[in-house]
């Protein structure tokens, strides 16, 4: 690896110092008493339409996205464009849903998707399996954002063997555990604000300048090979890279919402109306994401995989270390300094606001549930403190001793498993039709179906499923929860017809609305 | 304050406005070309981000519509 760059390492280590200060500081904001859980892990439902689109960008879109998104134009060329589509199609998902979602649980007090699901449908095996999908689904992806600060911590040219090679990651760990432990939510939500500054400033000195550095965009399209640069069109009889494209999109975007810290971010607004705003405002997130895919093709441009100095980065790293190569190629090193201390920041954004979600999941939908009925707020909130340390201790602990394609593999699997509790949440928010138990086999089929298709294609995004001679490769994820949903369909009247007490629903038409 | 409320939860015609954006973002033959590039970059790039401030005005259209 290349030599230490000390004056990026000393600007990265004095933002995270700053941010540091800030998640500490942030305790104090908007003081609520945090011996309540959704004081602590909501931020008292007090944040109003302008930190909810700093908090939820900065959740949505986090470190790992803006690593890998253009890393796999790098790799694959125009199908990790899909990402644009998708962050097209997220907001009306949001607009149309999350507003009565949010009236829903603030009317009832419930700060998880298993709380919602337990109000709704009455049936505690359904919220549990609710939590713990969420629970797993999400755990793998606070490992990815560790893995986003390992790839800029790398890159600045620090090394070492045995722990002394980890020890970045340690300490970036124990800051983000600690200043959860203290602020909660009001911690990410601060520094998501420093986070989107820094990104803004990153992503847009990198789609002026590097383009001007290498001569303009004609010259950098004609540097990417031309296989990468559209999709390739559908022979006969298959929808080709043309519905793995789309299915990519949708289907991402249904699971994008069901994943806990989205809800998480969601639920702290301070109203439904602050989030039917931001379903209008977010976009400019899009915007970003769609000019950061392209630094991908810099990358391939400026031909930085073939550059001697950064052999050893794509050895360790794979196509994850093209954007870091292409600034450390591209940029002074001041300003290194900055692009990489925002990947690093928005690596802590997410993972923070993450563990707060997972352990939201687990104090109330699994311990209070199963374990102690009963807890006094402060019990609650000290157990959700605690079980937020286990699980970013967790992550470390597995992107330390397990190769990162596994958390990459886990991951996947995890948009999977999660989007099976799109028919009980997101159709719940609309329509109390469905059976409980109808959804709890919904569920079991979707995860099993979907994991057992995973590893048909060797834990691959797509599957290509054929029908009638046609061949339709899709995101797995998106065919899963339709066949989920007819299982719900079908399963409904049967189940209702076999006269079990139906579940009482202690929400009713009027708590929808604001 | 009825009023509202019915126009918060019930249907609205200007939700038609999301299928435009999903049924243009979704079609990949739509923009799956090269030509015609606009400052070196291929259609299939620039017209994608294009549509993600269509997309974000007639959000906003949908918004202001059904909101009071």
């Amino acid at each position: 690896m290349q030599d230490v760059n000390w004056v990026a390492l000393t600007i990265f280590v004095l933002l995270f110092g700053f941010i540091t200060w800030l998640g500490f500081a942030a305790a104090n904001w908007r003081k609520g008493d945090l011996d309540q859980l959704h004081e602590w892990g909501l931020g008292g439902r007090r944040f109003g339409t302008i930190v909810t689109w700093f908090l939820v960008g900065g959740d949505l879109y986090t470190a790992y996205t803006f690593i890998a998104v253009p890393a796999l134009a790098f790799g694959a060329g125009a199908i990790a464009f899909f990402a644009v589509p998708y962050t097209i199609v997220i907001y009306p998902i949001l607009f149309l849903v999350f507003p009565r979602l949010w009236n829903v649980c603030h009317k009832h007090g419930y700060i998880t998707a298993g709380d919602f699901v337990r109000g709704r449908f009455g049936n505690r095996w359904l919220a549990l399996a609710v939590a713990i999908t969420g629970i797993v689904a999400t755990m793998p992806y606070i490992a990815l954002q560790l893995v986003g600060i390992q790839v800029v911590v790398g890159a600045l040219g620090t090394s070492g063997t045995g722990i002394a090679a980890d020890l970045p990651l340690i300490i970036a760990f124990v800051i983000l555990a600690a200043f959860t432990y203290s602020s909660g939510l009001r911690a990410p939500a601060s520094i998501a604000i420093v986070k989107d500054i820094l990104i803004y400033i990153t992503a847009f000195a990198a789609v002026i300048f590097i383009p001007i550095e290498l001569g303009g965009f004609g010259k950098i399209f004609a540097a990417v090979p031309a296989a990468k640069v559209l999709l390739a069109v559908p022979g006969p009889n298959t929808t080709g890279a043309y519905g793995a494209y789309a299915t990519l999109a949708l289907g991402s975007a249904f699971a994008l919402f069901l994943y806990p810290h989205s809800l998480t971010g969601i639920l702290s607004a301070s109203s439904g109306h602050a989030i039917r705003r931001n379903a209008a405002m977010l976009p400019g997130y899009s915007l970003m994401l769609g000019l950061l895919a392209l630094v991908g093709f810099f990358a391939i441009a400026a031909g930085v995989a073939n550059l001697p100095e950064y052999a050893a980065g794509f050895q360790q790293f794979g196509n994850n270390f093209a954007v870091p190569a292409l600034f450390l190629h591209s940029f002074p090193s001041w300003f290194i300094g900055i692009a990489f201390a925002a990947i690093g920041i928005g690596a802590l954004v997410p993972a923070a606001i993450m563990s707060i979600a997972a352990s939201n999941l687990y104090t109330r939908n699994i311990h209070r549930e199963f374990v102690n009925k009963n807890p006094t707020d402060k019990q609650e909130a000290q157990m959700a403190k605690w079980v937020s340390l286990i699980v970013k201790l967790g992550a470390l602990v597995f992107i330390i001793f397990i190769p990162t394609k596994f958390a990459i593999y886990l991951q996947l699997l995890g948009g999977i498993w999660i989007i099976q509790t799109l028919p009980a949440v997101m159709l719940g928010v609309y329509t109390r039709w469905f059976n409980d138990w109808a959804l709890l086999v919904g569920w079991a089929v979707g995860i099993i179906a979907g994991t057992t298709m995973a590893a048909a294609v060797n834990l691959t995004p797509t599957y290509p499923l054929a029908l009638g001679g046609f061949t339709f490769p899709g995101y797995t994820a998106l065919y899963t929860v339709i066949l989920n949903l007819l299982v719900v369909v079908v399963l409904t009247p049967v189940f209702n017809a076999m006269k079990r007490r139906t579940p009482i629903d202690e929400t009713v038409s009027a708590d929808y609305h604001a | 304050m009825n009023g509202t409320q019915r126009k918060w939860s019930g249907w609205s015609w200007w939700y038609l406005l999301f299928a435009i954006q999903f049924v243009l973002a979704l079609w990949p033959p739509f923009y799956n070309k090269a030509e015609p590039y606009w400052m070196g970059i291929p259609f299939f790039y620039w017209v994608q981000l294009l549509l993600v401030i269509v997309a974000a005005v007639l959000t906003a259209i949908v918004y202001f519509a059904t909101d009071d």
